[in-house]
């Protein structure tokens, strides 16, 4: 498999939603690619026919009786947002001029 | 008259049932004893001495009063620490991370309102790798934690403060969390005893959540016996954890036995196996020898050791390198710098979203994010995701068969090395992720897996791992104790951690500053 170029790290961190300085997008390109070379042992198993394991306990859907019980308080909520006000919490504009919308 | 902090946690009960100490003084004890050591170990991010000596006050009138004692837990009025991502109502939960700075819990997590109907006392909360991600505890955004055995070694990861508040004598007892090793790994290297129990055996409510089909909950403490009463108090079904089993928690884990003999006892006609490939290349060879001396031992009691094979052992590391990224990127999405954590962008709320999870994230936790992110993108998802999900299932069928053919447990080592030097993996990751090559395995099957100490090599604790089926803790608990029983008279089994008191010398120099030194060399 062909290892990730620096336009590739770009476009994952930019999925991360994570912003990187050049500095961390260079070192993160040659650690991860280094990696990736470890997952490439996983080929060399079989695996067409194998299930695959998402949890290990056999769990069953567990339902609950539908009783309304009590949320935490608004304000203590609010109390760990950087903004708020009149009960919500204030976010960043989604549409700026500046990102085009 | 007795240092309170060198009693076991069941000397404390038996104690305080006596109405020989308090509680309150057996807490200032042990906050003197965290708060001198702090300086030189960084062990704890935050010892609340007020709200400690309310609990034990609380838990000194419940031991007084005439109906109180006879049926309380045996942790009632014991000091216990919790990792700081267990969620403690009105506390900081950092998890190691800026991102979290800053942030107070608005509610208690399912293990910390157990430790209080049980009447435990929580001295304050412990340092870690960033949200558990590390072998080593050099990836806290809180600085790293010394090993008391040797200031200029690691104390493994990512529970290192929690190992070393137990191993230094700051704490009887303590919590941590297990993803890949990250309870077993830190206490073979503090020479300490913890366990990761099977996967749904207690709630992960109020725990900040790294890898979900991964994590779980486990005590630390300096005996087996201990580390059980650990266990029971936090164990258990709860219905805000959709993943915690209705499977009942034995009583008994409260009544291991107290003699050597009989615990040695219960080793005979036990069945054990020795999985083959757990000897790593990389493995130090005088941590080997300390594993072989242990099997002698334990067959020397009366059990059988038969060298067994788990063949997909060597797909484990890079099969964990998957899925645990992958469900961390996934679960860290919500640090998003809207609803609490530091917010470090505000122009618009990408710009906000790339700034506060760049800058608030340390880059263990980045590097994490990228790889699962990478790993759950289109068109890589079938190759790397569900490819590890199914080596996944061959991996878990290993120990089945295994299990199946009728062994009690497995015998194998905690760790390939002994504590390393601050700074000896931290600039190659897959030789730092090497380091819970014999753990992992453990968690991608769900299973329970203690570690115990079994001796010294070149003067630094080694770990015996006993890995059982799903829902065995108990069983391992007592072969564990029966191993405890075997070795007591053992030199090195009562021996302090040698630079301990080095440690409460605010002379010296702190973790960091040992760790930016040995860099420079």
């Amino acid at each position: 498999m062909p290892g990730l170029s620096r336009s590739d790290v770009e476009h994952v961190a930019h999925l991360a939603r994570l912003g990187l300085t050049d500095d961390e997008l260079g070192r993160l390109q040659g650690q991860l690619n280094h990696i990736l070379d470890q997952y490439t042992k996983l080929a060399e198993l079989d695996t067409d026919s194998i299930a695959p394991t998402a949890q290990t306990i056999e769990l069953e859907n567990i339902l609950r009786e539908d009783v309304v019980t009590p949320s935490l308080p608004v304000e203590e909520i609010l109390r760990n947002a950087p903004d708020a006000a009149g009960g919500y919490i204030v976010s960043p504009p989604i549409l700026s001029d500046e990102s085009g919308g | 008259m007795t240092d309170l902090t060198r009693l076991l946690a069941h000397e404390m009960t038996d104690r305080l049932r006596a109405g020989e100490i308090t509680s309150r003084a057996l807490t200032e004890a042990h906050l003197d004893a965290a708060e001198a050591g702090n300086h030189a170990l960084n062990a704890w991010l935050t010892i609340d001495r007020e709200r400690a000596l309310v609990e034990a006050d609380a838990a000194d009138v419940r031991l007084a009063s005439p109906v109180g004692a006879a049926d309380a837990h045996p942790l009632l009025g014991v000091p216990v620490a919790l990792k700081d991502l267990v969620s403690v109502k009105g506390g900081q939960c950092t998890a190691g991370s800026r991102i979290l700075e800053g942030y107070l819990a608005p509610y208690d997590a399912h293990i910390t309102e157990r430790l209080r109907a049980v009447g435990a006392v929580i001295l304050g909360k412990t340092n870690m790798d960033e949200f558990a991600m590390g072998s080593s505890n050099e990836h806290s955004a809180y600085g790293p934690v010394a090993n008391p055995w040797d200031l200029e070694t690691v104390p493994g990861g990512s529970s290192g403060g929690s190992a070393v508040a137990v191993a230094a004598y700051h704490a009887p007892l303590s919590i941590g969390t297990d993803t890949g090793g990250s309870i077993r790994q830190p206490a073979a290297l503090t020479g300490i005893v913890g366990i990761k129990p099977t996967y749904g055996r207690v709630s992960r409510y109020g725990i900040v959540a790294f890898a979900s089909s991964l994590d779980q909950i486990g005590p630390f403490a300096r005996d087996v016996r201990d580390a059980a009463a650990l266990l029971h108090a936090v164990a258990g079904r709860d219905e805000r954890d959709s993943t915690s089993a209705s499977v009942p928690v034995p009583d008994e884990l409260l009544h291991l036995p107290a003699s050597d003999d009989e615990a040695a006892a219960g080793l005979r006609g036990k069945r054990l196996g020795l999985p083959r490939e757990y000897f790593v290349a990389g493995m130090d060879p005088d941590s080997r020898r300390r594993i072989e001396e242990s099997v002698a031992a334990l067959e020397g009691a009366g059990a059988t050791v038969e060298e067994v094979s788990l063949p997909h052992t060597d797909y484990g590391l890079a099969t964990y390198y998957i899925v645990a990224p992958a469900e961390a990127s996934a679960n860290l999405a919500r640090y998003d710098g809207v609803r609490f954590g530091p917010r470090l962008g505000d122009s618009d709320v990408l710009r906000n979203y790339l700034a506060t999870r760049g800058r608030g994230f340390g880059p263990e936790v980045k590097r994490r994010i990228m790889l699962g992110t990478y790993a759950l993108s289109a068109g890589y998802y079938d190759a790397f995701y569900v490819k590890a999900q199914k080596v996944r299932t061959l991996i878990k069928r290993d120990f089945d068969d295994l299990f199946e053919r009728g062994f009690d447990a497995l015998v194998a080592p905690t760790s390939p090395t002994t504590a390393f030097q601050f700074g000896a993996k931290m600039a190659d990751p897959v030789a730092m992720y090497l380091s819970d090559a014999c753990t992992l395995p453990v968690n991608m099957a769900g299973l329970p897996g203690i570690s115990i100490p079994c001796g010294l090599s070149e003067g630094m604790p080694v770990g015996l791992q006993l890995i059982g089926p799903a829902w065995s803790e108990l069983e391992l608990f007592r072969l564990s104790r029966g191993f405890e029983a075997l070795t007591s008279a053992a030199q090195w089994r009562g021996q302090e951690p040698t630079q301990l008191d080095l440690t409460t010398d605010p002379a010296q120099p702190t973790p960091a500053e040992r760790a930016q030194a040995l860099a420079q060399h």
